[in-house]
Order: C-alpha cells, then structure tokens, then sequence
C-alpha cells in the first residue's frame, strides 16, 4: 500500500514536475523553504520570509481574480483589512482563539468578496478598477470616525499570536503560502480556471454557450477574498497589532504591482516577484545609505523590469526555457525534438 | 455658512475639475489611466515652493516657470516610460504608479518629508456676499476660470483641439484618416499634464505642500472621472462640481466630517455606478447589456 503511493507520487513527480525546468525550480524553492529552518533560524530572516509568505499569497489571490477572471481589483486590500480587523477584534473582545478567529475573519472576507462581486457585475475595465480601488478608502474613514470600536489612527493592539515561537510561525507561513497557491494554481487550471479564462477574453460567448457568467465572476471574487482574508487574519496575529495600514491603498498597490511585475495569469509570477523584491528591499534597507532610498529602489526596479519584460518577470523566464507545442498547447522544454504529451514535431 | 459652503465648494470643485479634465482628456486620447497624474500637480507645488520661496523669484514667473517645467517633465515621462509600453494596460498602470512613487521619494529625499507653507501671493481679503473671502482664493478661482474658458475654447476652436476630440471619439478611425495619432498623444499629454500643473500652483499657497499630497487628490480625481464617465470632458467638470460641494458641505455640515467627507463623496460615486455602470455621462459599452 505505502509502496504503491510512494510509487505513483514517484511517476507523478517524474512526469508532471521533473520534465519541465519551471516546475523543477518551483519544487526546489518549496522544498528550499521547508528545510530552512534547518540550517538557520536567524529571527530576522525568518520573519522577512514569513512577511513575503504573506503577501505572496496575497499576490496570488490578486491574481486569480485580476489575471484569470480579468476583474482587475485595485481594492484587494479591503479583503486584506476586513479579515485582520474583524479577527483582531474578535481575538481581542471576545477572546477566541486565533486559530478560530482567523477563519471566521476569512469567511467575514468572503462574504464581502461575494458582495463587492455583485456590486463589480456590470462594471467594466477602468470602472471595475477605480470602484474597487475606493472601497477600501471608504472603510478606513469609516473607521476613523468610530476610533472606539476600531482605534482609529492606532488601530487594535495586543492581539494574541498563534504561537510565539517564530519557527512555528515560519511553517504555518510558509505551509499556508504553498497548500493555498497550489490550490488557486490548480484551480486555474480545472475547467473553472478555463471558464475564467473564456470571460476574461470575450464574456458574450461564454455567455451564448450558455454559462452564468455572473456567478463564476462573483465565485472568482469569493475565493480570491477567502485566500486573501486568511492571510491577512494570520497577518494581524503574526505582528500582533491591525492599522489602518491593512486597508492602505498603498497595500492594494503592492498586490498589483507584484502581479504586473511577476507576470500574470500565472500565480507563480506574482509568488516569484514576492520572493525576488520583498527580501531585496529589506536587504537594502539595512545598509543606511539605502534606507531613504528604499521606495525609490523599489519603483525604479519595477519601471526597468516593466520597459524590458513587459508581459512581466516569469512569462519572460518561461518564455526562453520553454515552448508551447504548437498542436496540443502543452509545455516543453526548449530544445526537445518532439512534443513530451503528443510526439508531435518541435525542430523548427 | 451658506456662502462658506458656496464659495469653499466652488474653489475645491475648480481644483479638481481641472486635475479631473486633465486626466479624462488623456484618457479619452490614448487610453492611459496615468496614476502619475496628481504627483505631476505635487511637484508643481514644490517648484513653486523652490523658485518662489528659496530662490526668490517673484511669484507670477515662478507660477509660470514651474507650469512650463512641469508640462516638459510630462511629455518627457510620457516619451520615457510611457509610450515603450502603451500597449500593455496593466503595464501602464504599474508604470504610472511606480513614477509617482519615484516623483515621492525624490521629494522626500530632497525636502524631508514635513509640511511646507508658502505664503499668499497676494494678501488682503474681499468681503463678498456678507463673507471674507482671501484674495488669494479669489485669484485662484478666477485663474481655475480662465483656464477652463480657455481649455474649451482650444478643444472647440482650434484645429489641435478638433483632432483631440476626434482621437478620442475613434481611434483607429482618426488614424486611418492619417492623423498622427501617436503625435496627438503627445500633446494631450503635454496640455493633461499642464492642467495639474497649474492646479497645483495655485493650491500650493492655500493648503501646505507634503510628499504625500498628491494621494487624497488622485482618489477624488479618480472617483470624479469615474462618476462623471470615463473620457467624457462635460462629465469631469460636472463630476467635480458633484464632489467638490459633496465634500464641503460633509465638512460643514457633519460631526467629524473631516474624516467623513472622503468617505461620503466616494460613496456617492459608488452609487452612482451600480446604477449608471458607464458613469453620467459616459459611452456605454455596446457589445453588454
């Protein structure tokens, strides 16, 4: 029994993961990440990596809903914000436990996902993006004018932590990151991911094949703000106080300019952009002659990535390690005679 | 309080109207959201501050000088960063961002990141309608005045201002009829960023000058455009107006409406939309709905 799982995960991996060098590099950086802690647990280091943990998977979720369904979302951060704030208070007021709170967070999340979804339906492109954007703005003021319930400038403090020992929060941040952007990976690719795909490029004919485009985008809008909320929830107990910082438009921002730079429709992209540009900022920051410099760092390096790889970091990569068959749309490595699923002719 | 309201809502909706027509006209042109827009306007702000109050200049050729920097600068952003990568959307979005971002930084870098204050051009005040009103905010109004009379007279009379408009209209339509229509771009670029330019300028000795201002703003500008429609010029203006007086009277009207007042005028255009998805104005999209 334990031979035979052992042996189909080996197939799997050698013909699933081990043929294509964009896959082996993902599954060495999971694993990468999995044995860190067993060479170092420099608290500094662990906690820039959960940090990128964290808005990696909020990239993704971006992501899946601005790349795969094509509802550019500049608000994602009201997703972000309601899961810290209301599991923060719920940790806070009533006392339950994080492990309890951050889910109810995430599903408080969802449901505003699923409302936002409704209200975006009939709104297109730019309209989509600039409502969106607002949302957040709103709930901020909104929660400056009632500083007793929400602390206002301050925001909630004392939050209790899942655990205080940064290793175990280097893994729940690290498993979370990778069990949730398999799964949004996977689901790009399942015929869900495929619906999204065909509304993003022309909605009328999916609509004519008779599909209810309405519900997938509004589907779209849940579970990309349940992804999101669960690591914002986790994010508030983690540094165990929630701001307004969490509704910033400058979050939103982040998640957008992670994705474009990381390439999107992909979820790989923007995890990889995280990876590459969090670090690197906080790296720098630690000399003082970059410390002021810092943004102005980060803004340029986005402007230079996007005038010289516009389609964004990964697609780039991707594009000059592998080929698309052109008969069955499968990837290869490039150079391979012959298509690795259909045989077919590759030379030219 | 019925004048305050009036006259502080006429000028707060002036400012935006012209940061708002700026941002709609190249929109409508080349289908650029430049993000970067208000952070143009910041820096007007602060090149007043520096050729006006540090270097002296008197302050009319300090206004002009910095209105002229400051479109130049634009144009130059728009042949450097802009048009290498029109045709990616997203790209230009995160392209603009990044700009304002860097535009930020250098401020930061270069002034800190405290409030400045410049003083009044002109000092004095008039009583008007039973209120006091500055000079200073009469002038601005009136210069907001001239402008807009004079951004519509070179849409509407001038041979620049008709391939405007038809760019905006259609396209690929203008550029089958062998119009230049990159060239055109350009110019609404150059006259987009001008408009925030002077804006800026003449806000900069109303409130104070920060790293940071050209955020508020952007939201409002956007929701403004948004509500008003997407590329239509009669939508921004009427779009600001809406705004602009929404936001004064929560100041006035409501308990802590200064923290309010965002989120009211936001709201409103929230509204608007779920009802009108194209804004008031705006073209709708034919091929939904």
């Amino acid at each position: 029994m334990v031979v035979r799982t052992m042996r189909r995960g080996w197939t799997l991996l050698r013909t699933e993961v081990l043929v294509l060098p964009s896959r082996i590099v993902v599954l060495v950086f999971a694993v990468g990440l999995l044995v860190l802690p067993l060479f170092t647990t420099d608290p500094y280091l662990l906690r820039i990596l959960i940090m990128a943990s964290i808005f990696a998977t909020f990239a993704a979720s971006w992501d899946f809903l601005a790349g795969y369904s094509g509802q550019v979302n500049f608000g994602h951060a009201l997703f972000f914000g309601t899961a810290a704030y209301s599991s923060a208070l719920i940790n806070v007021n009533l006392g339950i436990s994080p492990l309890l709170s951050i889910p109810i967070g995430a599903l408080l999340a969802g449901v505003v996902g699923v409302l936002v979804g409704v209200l975006c339906l009939r709104l297109r492109g730019p309209y989509l993006s600039l409502t969106t954007l607002v949302l957040p703005i709103i709930v901020v003021s909104v929660f400056f004018a009632i500083p007793d319930i929400t602390g206002g400038e301050l925001g909630i403090r004392r939050v209790e932590t899942i655990t205080r020992d940064r290793v175990a929060n280097y893994y729940i941040a690290v498993c979370m990151m990778l069990v949730l952007c398999f799964f949004l990976w996977k689901l790009g690719n399942s015929r869900f991911g495929l619906i999204l795909h065909a509304i993003r490029e022309d909605q009328v004919a999916v609509r004519a094949a008779g599909l209810n485009t309405s519900r997938y985008k509004i589907m779209a809008f849940g579970i990309s703000a349940v992804v999101a909320g669960l690591v914002g929830g986790f994010y508030g107990h983690f540094v165990r106080s929630v701001g307004p910082a969490v509704l910033a438009v400058q979050l939103s921002f982040e998640a957008v300019i992670f994705g474009i730079v990381g390439g999107i429709v992909s979820i790989v992209g923007p995890v990889a952009a995280v990876f590459i540009l969090y670090p690197l900022t906080e790296l720098l920051a630690d000399f003082p002659a970059f410390q002021e410099f810092r943004l102005l760092a980060f803004a340029l390096i986005v402007l230079l990535v996007l005038l010289f790889m516009p389609r964004g970091f990964v697609p780039w990569v991707r594009d000059r390690i592998e080929q698309v068959c052109p008969s069955c749309k499968n990837r290869n490595t490039r150079g391979r005679k012959r298509c690795r699923v259909c045989q077919t002719d590759l030379s030219d | 309080m019925l004048q305050d309201i009036f006259f502080t809502g006429l000028i707060n909706s002036g400012i935006y109207a012209l940061l708002a027509l700026g941002f709609s006209l190249i929109f409508g042109v080349a289908r650029i959201v430049n993000i970067s827009h208000t952070a143009f306007y910041m820096v007007a702000a602060y090149m007043v501050y520096v050729l006006g109050h540090m270097l002296g200049l008197p302050f009319w050729l300090a206004i002009l000088v910095a209105v002229l920097a400051v479109t130049a600068l634009g144009v130059l952003a728009y042949k450097l960063v802009i048009e290498p990568i029109r045709e990616h959307d997203t790209a230009v979005l995160i392209g603009t961002i990044a700009l304002a971002a860097i535009f930020q930084e250098l401020m930061i870098i270069f002034f800190g990141g405290h409030y400045l204050s410049i003083p009044a051009l002109v000092s004095g005040y008039t009583e008007v309608a039973g209120v006091r009103i500055t000079n200073q905010r009469l002038l601005t109004l009136a210069i907001v005045g001239v402008t807009l009379i004079g951004i519509w007279l070179l849409l509407t009379r001038s041979r620049l201002g008709l391939a405007i408009r038809v760019t905006a209209g259609d396209r690929e339509v203008a550029n089958l009829m062998g119009m230049n229509v990159g060239g055109i771009a350009m110019w609404t670029m150059g006259i987009s960023v001008g408009l925030a330019a002077i804006a800026g300028v003449m806000v900069a000795p109303l409130f104070v000058v920060d790293p940071l201002m050209w955020l508020d703003p952007l939201i409002i500008v956007l929701a403004i455009v948004v509500l008003g429609g997407l590329g239509s010029l009669k939508g921004s203006v009427i779009g600001a107006l809406i705004i602009g007086y929404v936001e004064t009277m929560t100041v006035f009207l409501v308990p802590a409406g200064s923290f309010l007042k965002a989120a009211v005028a936001l709201s409103i255009m929230v509204l608007v939309l779920a009802i009108r998805p194209e804004g008031l104005f705006g073209v709708a999209f034919e091929e939904e709905r």
